[in-house]
């Protein structure tokens, strides 16, 4: 086994199929690998993944490391403990990176204590500083402050956050080495198997690409009908303020805020939100935002991209037409292609 | 079940607590401190599971002397013990020398059967102390429980990946995460209150820990991460355009520039 020091990545998969962060740990990875003049090696425990394996070659990893056991096929988180432990113990990698996702946050936090190491999590930007070392960027205080962070110890672990970092394209031509290295199987302590479920899980407002969130604003309950109908029409989901959650108009689960769940969609519709400081920190990272509030000194502006003054019972159905009319032309004007 | 250990963090009142957008920090005195929200659900979670098969529930924290109030609370709702892991050389510690902690203090109390956390603090916001708390244990771990199903040895739960929900089945002792969605907390009843309020707390400082722990391993020295540079981002340009007219005029202009714009 190679005992160079270099950067490695983390490659989870499920059901066989590797998590596309991984191509954007390799991105990221291989960037600073070039940087410090070292190489980049990717981690995958799985069951007969030679593909996937190979791909992550394509993908910018130098060597990639295969845990190969049907007992790893799906996540046990002690298994895969105990083999990336004795893997980086080996190896010694400067850095070690994993997704910030479910698995890479249950793995991440483990790896570190063992390994007597520092974790910085959900970052969002990895920078080298002049001396080689890893400045991990993080949103705290939903990101109203960015923290920059940097790990006295080594490896410097962090997990980084799904879409962010971009991949490489897939190259074919790009060479490398799949290592397998020994491995440990111990009983499996903690297993996990999916539930069937006949529904798909609901796109909750943390991961939904449009959200149209309602506020003080609307008159009654029902009147949240009319934000669905809107929702609807732009495939996105219904989310809301404190003060609906308050009054029992809805769960706390629909909850933007600081309180409940801090949201970075595409596209965010506030409708009838004041715009209270703890909704704005809990939305102001979305990537367009569009206010409509009947109070033109509402704070909500002040984050707005667009921003109309006006009744939202009269603006909100209209828009709602309007998309539903414009999605309509569109689907005739295809049909007349075809 | 012997012991039920709930790990609790008190956290500023993110409903009341004002941000110094300057600074870029929380003003910690603009609003009282709280159990972190999710914690009260972790506490439920133990609370049922004693209340099923016995043992007893005791709840600890890292903190400061105030987080003192913090398990008062976790005793008004029914914990059995609480013990207030407070010492200057606690102070300053990241995700490793605070699980380090923590695990040092469960070992004092003699080990148990299950630990339990929230997923994650409201403050923080890493989700890491619970995993590395299991990892100082040496004993396995299940994050992202919404739901306990039953109690044998092992523990059955239902929780939340990225891709659906999974049954996980854990070996005892472990240590679980739960997320808002498992079992509502319970009120405090006004006798516990009256009691709870009236408790002396025990204390624990790093005497306390030394036949369990390295000291060194406390605090910000113990601590591999450093804080290096706080960045308050400057709010995202924001194109701050008004559309005005009447309701027809406005929805047309809006969805003229949300379509030219690639919005949507």
């Amino acid at each position: 086994m190679s005992s160079t020091r270099g950067v490695m990545i983390f490659a989870e998969q499920t059901g066989g199929v590797v998590h596309p962060v991984a191509n954007e740990l390799l991105g990221k990875g291989r960037e600073i690998a070039d940087t410090l003049g070292v190489e980049l090696s990717a981690v995958l425990c799985g069951h007969c993944m030679e593909q996937e394996a190979q791909e992550l070659i394509y993908r910018g990893a130098d060597n990639v490391y295969l845990f190969d056991n049907e007992a790893l096929a799906s996540f046990d988180i002690m298994n895969y403990r105990a083999n990336i432990v004795a893997l980086v113990e080996e190896t010694k990698p400067d850095i070690f990176l994993l997704g910030a996702t479910p698995i890479g946050r249950s793995l991440g936090p483990r790896l570190a204590a063992a390994l007597n190491t520092g974790l910085t999590a959900d970052c969002t930007s990895l920078e080298v500083d002049d001396e080689g070392h890893l400045v991990q960027i993080r949103p705290a205080f939903s990101g109203n402050i960015l923290a920059h962070i940097k790990t006295e110890t080594r490896p410097q672990m962090a997990t980084v956050r799904y879409k962010i970092m971009q991949s490489l394209p897939r190259d074919v031509e790009r060479q490398g080495h799949i290592v397998r290295p020994s491995l440990t199987i111990g009983e499996p302590l903690a297993r996990l198997s999916k539930v069937p479920t006949d529904v798909e899980k609901q796109i909750g407002v943390s991961e939904a690409e449009v959200i149209v969130c309602g506020g003080r604003g609307l008159k009654k309950p029902e009147d949240l009908v009319m934000l669905k109908e809107l929702a609807d029409a732009l495939g996105g989901v219904v989310g809301c303020s404190k003060p609906l959650v308050d009054s029992g108009w809805m769960d706390k689960e629909h909850l933007v805020g600081f309180s409940g769940n801090t949201v970075r969609p595409r596209v965010y519709f506030a409708v009838g939100v004041s715009g209270s400081s703890q909704h704005l920190i809990g939305m102001r990272t979305s990537e367009r935002i569009i206010a409509i509030n009947s109070d033109p000194t509402a704070d909500i502006f002040q984050v707005a991209d667009y921003s109309i003054v006006g009744d939202l019972y009269e603006i909100v159905p209209r828009l709602t037409a309007a998309l539903r009319e414009s999605r309509e032309r569109d689907r005739t004007a295809g049909s007349v292609c075809s | 079940m012997n012991r039920i250990v709930v790990a609790v963090k008190q956290v500023p009142d993110m409903e009341r607590v004002k941000f110094d957008t300057v600074a870029g920090r929380v003003d910690r005195s603009s609003a009282p401190g709280v159990v972190n929200p999710v914690d009260l659900h972790a506490l439920e979670a133990a609370m049922r599971i004693r209340d099923d098969h016995g043992g007893e529930v005791v709840a600890i924290s890292m903190g400061p002397q105030q987080a003192e109030s913090a398990l008062k609370e976790c005793l008004a709702r029914g914990a059995d013990r609480v013990v207030l892991l407070a010492d200057k050389a606690f102070a300053g510690a990241d995700t490793w020398a605070t699980s380090y902690t923590l695990a040092s203090a469960i070992k004092k109390l003699g080990g148990c059967d299950l630990v339990v956390c929230g997923e994650k603090t409201v403050d923080g916001d890493t989700g890491q102390v619970g995993p590395e708390t299991a990892e100082w244990l040496g004993i396995p771990h299940v994050n992202y429980v919404r739901e306990i199903v039953s109690v044998d040895g092992r523990l059955k739960a239902l929780c939340d990946m990225s891709d659906g929900l999974y049954l996980a089945e854990v070996t005892l002792p472990a240590l679980i995460t739960v997320t808002r969605k498992a079992h509502r907390p319970r009120y405090a009843t006004p006798q516990r209150i009256y009691a709870a309020v009236d408790a002396s707390i025990e204390k624990w400082g790093a005497a306390e820990l030394a036949d369990v722990a390295t000291s060194d391993n406390f605090g910000l020295r113990g601590s591999p991460t450093r804080l290096t540079r706080v960045v308050v981002p400057p709010v995202e340009g924001r194109k701050g355009e008004w559309i005005r007219g009447a309701p027809d005029e406005v929805v047309a202009t809006l969805l003229a520039k949300l379509e030219t714009g690639g919005i949507l």
